[in-house]
């Protein structure tokens, strides 16, 4: 019995969350990503990094199938992801996706926003439901808007809404795709704030974004992409200060130089 | 003035028009729901059923679907709907089926209209937290789809409301088959069709302005 356990520890210990094995995808005639392979152990910070059209939004939505894929193969936490139906249905709600534009329910209030998950897909009771909600909104620092509907909250208060109604299923990894890119400058920084807290309590993450200060600060790697390709991967120093590729030197000289 | 009234039970006639009207909306909002559910849905079998459904019933005129619910489904197949000895009652109930039936296609547009201003992020924030396709229809998607049709529904509605005239043709005893009653008996023709245009009108109008307030009044702000 005892040997059972241990095993399945160095299991789950060691096995990856997320892994992706020559995924490819098109989009009519364009190849947005091709033989994509990439692992995120548990707890780990990878952020995603790359010029406008280069597949990073993309791979992000394949990971819980808002984007099928032509080939290759996906897996979370060792199981492989399944093409439809309730299966699928219940692997999404094991991962926590972020948008870029909020995407919370416009007709339902914060509170119900984030309750609803628990009580429609977890089944928790309601009393429960509402505690929990109530915790995370006062988590990420909306607790005081619970009763408001969305179009009533800043973008800044919006998003970090969004955060709490994924973290409200438990998840095993949170997808954040570009979740500052639609907001004033002066609310992204709450917003990072939010994620950092995330990362700090060992959340496995997968963070599309441009927010290079965020990208050197949280993240455990950058993958750099281009053209539907991972070009590079490297641990943030490493990547920031000496790239490899050419096409991430260009890519950093655009973007730091001003 | 109007003793040529007597002996008519016009409000009876028009409590009748009522019935048919309040009892057909609901069933053409049920079945016009369903329907707008399989014309969006993943399951090509039932995208299907859904686009020929609405193709062939709304472009058949409202009189021979109602004709043929007596003629068809009661006299050939037999259909009773549970009011087999009472033609009155039989009458009555194929009618809301033939109207609800007719009906339905002209919800299920409207709601299929208002189900594409629904941004795609709000079903798909609803798929990432493991919702099923039912739920997100239900629970995230036609709820705002409804508010956003309120105006166009209040249309069917009162397209609805009129058409029920059609059932005079399988004998209901509505309105316009009063009216038709007392135009062959009594001679104020002209005063007799306003009566019942008024009629229409003061069932519709309120209607109209209702829902117009209601949709104001429920809008989904962004």
């Amino acid at each position: 019995m005892t040997e059972v356990s241990v095993a399945k520890d160095v299991v789950a210990g060691t096995s990856d969350l997320v892994v992706l094995k020559s995924v490819n995808k098109h989009f009519g005639a364009l190849h947005v990503l091709q033989d994509i392979d990439l692992t995120i152990a548990k707890g780990e910070v990878v952020v995603v990094i790359g010029p406008s059209g280069s597949g990073k939004s993309t791979l992000c939505r394949t990971i819980n199938r808002l984007e099928g894929v032509d080939s290759g193969e996906i897996l979370i936490d060792g199981r492989p992801l399944p093409a439809e139906g309730k299966e699928l249905a219940r692997l999404r709600a094991d991962v926590g996706m972020v948008f870029q534009s909020f995407n919370l329910f416009a007709h339902k209030t914060v509170l119900e926003n984030v309750m609803l998950g628990q009580l429609k897909v977890r089944k928790t009771d309601k009393q429960k439901a509402e505690e929990k909600a109530r915790a995370l909104l006062d988590r990420v620092g909306v607790g005081t808007q619970a009763d408001k509907y969305p179009a009533q909250l800043s973008g800044g208060q919006q998003q970090r809404v969004a955060i709490a109604r994924a973290l409200a299923m438990d998840p095993k990894v949170m997808l954040f795709d570009e979740p500052t890119s639609a907001l004033d400058p002066e609310m992204i920084n709450e917003v990072l704030e939010v994620m950092q807290q995330l990362a700090r309590d060992g959340m496995t993450m997968v963070v599309v974004t441009h927010e290079m200060g965020f990208a050197r600060s949280a993240a455990n790697r950058v993958v750099f992409m281009a053209d539907g390709r991972i070009v590079e991967e490297a641990v943030p120093d490493q990547f920031f200060s000496n790239p490899r590729s050419d096409r991430a030197k260009d890519f950093l000289s655009k973007i730091l130089h001003h | 003035m109007f003793d040529f009234l007597e002996g008519y039970d016009v409000l009876g006639a028009f409590w009748t028009t009522v019935q048919l009207t309040l009892l057909s909306a609901v069933g053409s909002l049920v079945w016009g729901t369903i329907l707008a559910g399989m014309r969006v849905s993943p399951v090509p079998l039932m995208r299907g059923f859904g686009t020929a459904y609405v193709n062939i019933v709304r472009n058949i005129p409202l009189t021979v679907i109602i004709v043929f619910t007596s003629l068809g489904l009661a006299d050939v197949f037999g259909v009773t709907l549970g009011a087999a000895d009472d033609f009155a009652a039989l009458s009555f109930r194929l009618a809301v089926l033939g109207l609800s039936a007719y009906t339905a296609t002209f919800v299920c547009e409207a709601l299929r209209s208002g189900i594409n201003t629904v941004p795609v992020g709000q079903a798909e924030a609803a798929r990432a937290i493991g919702l099923s396709f039912t739920q997100v229809l239900t629970l995230i998607v036609l709820p705002q789809a409804f508010r956003t049709v309120i105006g166009p529904m209040a249309n069917v509605l009162i397209a609805l409301t009129k058409n029920t005239t059609v059932a005079a043709a399988i004998g209901v005893a509505e309105a316009s088959l009063l009216m038709k009653e007392m135009i062959e008996n009594e001679a104020q023709l002209l005063l007799i069709a306003t009566i019942f245009a008024l009629g229409f009108v003061v069932l519709t109008l309120p209607t109209g302005l209702l829902l117009g307030w209601l949709s104001k009044r429920l809008a989904v702000k962004r």
